[in-house]
């Protein structure tokens, strides 16, 4: 079934469109269809499309004879045109992250405030699936959902200078990796070796939208050993394929 | 070759943006002032996508190895050649190799552009030359660099008189606004402190944003989930922090948006420093 979505303008030349506000899997399918519907249009005037959770921007070309109102009404055109996306197979990467103390600087703090032992929280953290809704905030940062409910923990009233690259975290209702060393709020967990952006590749990001991402714990002999594979450029990412 | 002997405050090379690679999480970083930097690469007949020295606040000081032409425009921040002869803003100037440029005191403004003949050469990465954390190797020029740009002999001073620019550019405090995705959230008081309050530039700006503090906006509005920014877009923290992002902003935000600069605006407003007026025109 459609969904009622509102179209914005958004400032000179792009227009923001919005499902209702929830995160979930179906708004995601809706949305990514819309989104291959718009981008097969070839509609020279538009610059590229972005997602998020329950929105899309379109952006224009700045150009002064650019309507909005009858973008509009092609977007629209568009939704109702969109094809319904096939059941197709879609990757499931494994993930290795080292929860030591050492990394896990937030591990121990939120054991003892959730009163679950740290090894129930690696557990419950390494079992689901996680989808890759879309990337933002840094570069190679992945938006994922389906983090355990259990394990949801406000971000910290003032957030850290400085955040370790590979950082694996948790804020608020989501779950994450820090890409890059950054100032961040998030309680962090463990650390990853993998690399979820490296600019020398075409596509910086191994993780597409619609991908999932699965956690599984090594130690630190293995991080250490991960992390110089990936620093040479020779380790391969595990993947297996998940029918949806 | 063009040496740095100085770095100055804050200068980098940009091009006018990184694109195509937003939904990676990359910004689309660029010419904070794309008015001004236009401008310098118009001067010197350059290709719209040719890369510029940014400059900010204090210039660098720089010597050149070969023989070109330069344009600097934007903030007046008193160039020198050979420590001697002021160098004229908003038109072409023919330099020889061996030439010493130098900056010294603000006139007017924040950022100023130097664009060379075919521009600069440095590494692209991602279709640009813009810099950016974690993208290229480095976010700003340092001393002892050498950046390239292409010799050009024979230059002939340009016969045209200097461009004249309108100093509203950096002095005006009036900044166009459309409405953010977020305004009609915001209630009527809100609305009318946003539209008719001078509000103070506060002291940490950078290229990823400028931030406006007040204690009336301070709010109670609910987070947005997680979505789309854009460079210009105003963001409203509950603590009544009103938040300018600018081109080096994250490409994702869950403040509300509740107001969005124009074009023309954001240019200005990155010739803004600490103590400067901004009053929004919606």
């Amino acid at each position: 079934m459609p969904y009622t979505l509102s179209y914005k303008r958004y400032g000179e030349y792009a227009i923001l469109i919005e499902w209702p506000k929830r995160i979930n899997e179906a708004i995601f399918l809706d949305l990514s269809a819309f989104k291959i519907a718009i981008e097969l249009q070839l509609n020279k005037n538009i610059k590229t499309v972005l997602t998020a959770y329950n929105s899309i921007v379109v952006i224009y070309k700045p150009t002064e004879n650019l309507k909005l109102n009858d973008e509009v009404a092609l977007l629209k055109l568009y939704y109702s045109k969109k094809q319904i996306l096939k059941s197709k197979p879609r990757r499931t990467w494994r993930i290795p992250v080292c929860y030591d103390l050492s990394y896990g600087i937030d591990l121990k703090g939120l054991s003892e405030i959730k009163k679950m032992s740290a090894n129930d929280i690696i557990k419950r953290h390494c079992t689901p699936n996680y989808l890759v809704y879309f990337k933002g905030f840094l570069p190679g940062f992945v938006y994922l959902g389906g983090l355990d409910p259990l394990l949801f923990h406000p971000r910290k009233e003032k957030p850290r200078l400085r955040i370790a690259q590979g950082a694996v975290a948790i804020g608020g209702e989501q779950t994450g990796i820090y890409p890059n060393e950054s100032p961040g709020g998030w309680n962090i967990i463990g650390n990853s070796p993998i690399r979820f952006f490296d600019v020398k590749k075409e596509k910086p990001c191994f993780a597409r939208n619609g991908d999932y991402l699965k956690f599984y714990e090594i130690n630190r002999k293995q991080h250490r050993d991960i992390k110089t594979l990936v620093n040479a450029g020779v380790y391969e990412l595990e993947y297996e394929f998940a029918q949806i | 070759m063009v040496s740095v002997l100085k770095a100055g405050f804050y200068t980098s090379v940009q091009d006018i943006g990184r694109f195509g690679y937003q939904d990676q999480g990359v910004p689309v970083s660029g010419v904070m002032d794309s008015y001004s930097a236009k401008l310098a690469n118009a001067l010197l007949n350059n290709k719209m996508t040719a890369a510029v020295l940014e400059l900010t606040m204090t210039g660098p000081t720089l010597q050149f190895h070969c023989d070109t032409a330069v344009a600097i425009t934007g903030a007046h921040l008193s160039p020198v050649i050979n420590e001697k002869t002021p160098l004229q803003l908003n038109t072409v100037v023919t330099i020889k190799k061996g030439d010493l440029l130098s900056f010294g005191v603000i006139k007017y403004g924040f950022r100023a552009y130097l664009a060379v003949k075919e521009g600069f050469k440095t590494p692209q990465v991602l279709g640009s030359r813009s810099m950016y954390n974690g993208i290229t190797s480095t976010i700003r020029i340092n001393k002892g660099d050498l950046l390239p740009i292409n010799e050009n002999h024979g230059l002939k001073p340009h016969l045209t008189t200097v461009v004249k620019i309108n100093h509203n550019h950096f002095n005006s405090s009036r900044l166009a606004v459309l409405k953010g995705p977020e305004y009609d959230l915001l209630s009527q008081t809100m609305k009318e402190l946003l539209k008719n309050k001078t509000f103070v530039v506060g002291k940490e700006n950078n290229r990823m944003a400028y931030q406006l503090h007040d204690e009336q906006l301070r709010n109670n509005l609910d987070p947005i989930i997680t979505s789309v920014v854009l460079p210009g877009t105003v963001q409203l923290t509950p603590a009544g922090q009103l938040i300018i992002l600018m081109r080096d902003c994250q490409t994702t935000g869950g403040y509300p948006r509740v107001l969005q600069l124009k074009e023309m605006a954001i240019s200005q407003m990155a010739q803004k420093y600490n103590g400067n007026r901004v009053l929004f025109q919606l």
